[in-house]
């Protein structure tokens, strides 16, 4: 019981200040929105080559945009020295993790209902109820990954650097996974893997190592 | 004597190949003010740290309360206030919030009239609704205090606590230091000021190159000997 009630608390905080200082969304919302349309205009869209270009595009703003706002998640604690201050606390290390991860969750959900809409007009397709899941699950890959490594990076001095090179290379299969299922929505090819079912190991197995390995990783 | 609160033998940290602490022994009864003093360096904040539970120690032993802080982390971490010498509050929750925020997580019963009861007795009553960042260096130093004492901690370590305070914060702090202490508190704190060490404190520490070059009662102690042992020390 106290284990949720101190992760509800760390959401709530990391919310409260996010909306006063709208540091991140808005940085993330407007990165995310100037790729699309920078893609639009980068590439010759007809209808041909519209499923190979588009859901690319899409993953690519979601997954840049959701660096920076993973970048600082705890970096800006960091920073502070308020993670100290959290890790005198008398709280579980896997409550703080999944807190940062929702919260995580929420930035980046909020980030992609504003891009989607804009992704499906620039890019002239229709949105998908069954996009929902691969969204979910794609999103759900990438910041299991990306809050854990974020702690990683923010005790080193390029974190900014640091972060996307030690989450890229490992976020590579959901992304992929994402694009194809993504891809698939708008042209159905035949003989594909179960992507959905591949996400879902995927964020299964990275968000129990991350939930277990986090400790260390905040550990001086 | 009574059982001491706080008891730290052998303890030994090294950062790299830099030792910082060479064997530090220390004991703090119940209703018992320590003040460490040092030079820059001397190893007081890690000693600090490794108390508080943010630091690991490479050899000795900490209890608190008769747990040992290395098997208890948890347990001993809600029997510590700690202050730094930075405030370190969230600047974008109100002066309440952070209150409420950190009572959450110490499972603080009733936190609300604790947190306001606080804000009451160092002074800050009225900049309740305020954002943290709007309070002045002196004002955020005694909510790190009222934050320090929300969960009714037993053993209080304090960095250089009376950083950024004016006369009457640093009033406040020696108050409140010796209300902890009548209570039957512990109190652990590193200050550079060696008059304000022997006002404040029982007992003294001297830590030198990672150990503790002197140790005294401050009873009947002129600041004169203590300045002459310093020296010595960082010989």
């Amino acid at each position: 019981m106290i284990f949720i009630e101190q992760t509800l608390a760390i959401l709530w905080k990391d919310i409260r200040c996010e909306l006063r200082s709208k540091q991140t969304w808005l940085g993330m919302g407007m990165f995310a929105l100037l790729v699309l349309v920078i893609f639009n205009f980068a590439f010759d869209l007809r209808v041909d080559n519209k499923a190979a270009i588009a859901p690319g595009a899409l993953w690519v703003a979601f997954v840049f945009a959701s660096l920076l706002g993973l970048g600082r998640t705890i970096a800006a604690e960091r920073e502070k020295g308020l993670m100290d201050r959290l890790l005198l606390c008398p709280v579980d290390r896997k409550a703080i993790y999944l807190a940062k991860l929702l919260g995580n969750l929420l930035f980046i959900g909020v980030v992609e209902v504003v891009a989607l809409p804009v992704f499906a007009a620039l890019f002239n397709v229709p949105l998908f109820g069954a996009l929902l899941p691969i969204v979910l699950l794609g999103t759900l890959g990438v910041a299991a990954i990306g809050t854990l490594f974020s702690a990683m990076a923010a005790a080193t001095q390029a974190r900014e650097l640091l972060l996307p090179i030690l989450v890229f290379p490992l976020i590579v299969p959901v992304v992929i996974g994402a694009v194809r299922a993504t891809g698939d929505l708008m042209v159905a090819s035949p003989n594909q893997p179960p992507w959905l079912g591949l996400m879902t190991a995927f964020d299964v197995i990275f968000l129990s190592v991350s939930m277990l390995t986090f400790e260390f990783v905040i550990k001086e | 004597m009574s059982h001491p609160y706080l008891e730290i033998s052998r303890l030994k940290k090294s950062y790299g190949l830099k030792p910082v602490l060479r064997g530090i022994d220390l004991a703090v009864e119940p209703g018992r003010r320590v003040a460490l003093l040092g030079a820059n360096g001397a190893g007081k904040t890690t000693l600090l740290r490794i108390l508080a539970g943010l630091a690991e120690p490479d050899a000795g032993q900490v209890c608190i309360g008769g747990l040992d802080i290395a098997r208890d982390a948890q347990q001993t971490r809600s029997l510590v206030g700690f202050v730094a010498h930075q405030p370190y509050l969230y600047d974008d929750l109100t002066v309440m919030e952070n209150l409420l925020f950190f009572g959450r997580m110490y499972a603080v019963k009733q936190r609300k009239e604790r947190a306001r009861m606080l804000l009451e007795r160092v002074g800050l009553a009225k900049r309740a609704h305020d954002r943290a960042s709007a309070l002045s260096r002196g004002q955020a130093q005694r909510l790190a205090l009222a934050r320090a004492l929300l969960h009714a901690p037993r053993l209080l370590l304090l960095d250089e606590p009376d950083t950024g305070l004016d006369e009457d914060g640093i009033a406040l702090l020696e108050a409140l230091l010796l209300e902890h202490t009548r209570d039957g508190g512990a109190v652990l704190f590193t200050t550079h000021q060696l008059e304000r060490a022997l006002q404040w404190s029982d007992h003294i520490g001297l830590l030198s190159g990672g150990r503790m070059a002197y140790q005294r009662e401050t009873r009947g102690l002129e600041p004169g000997s203590v300045r002459q042992a310093y020296q010595e020390a960082l010989r």
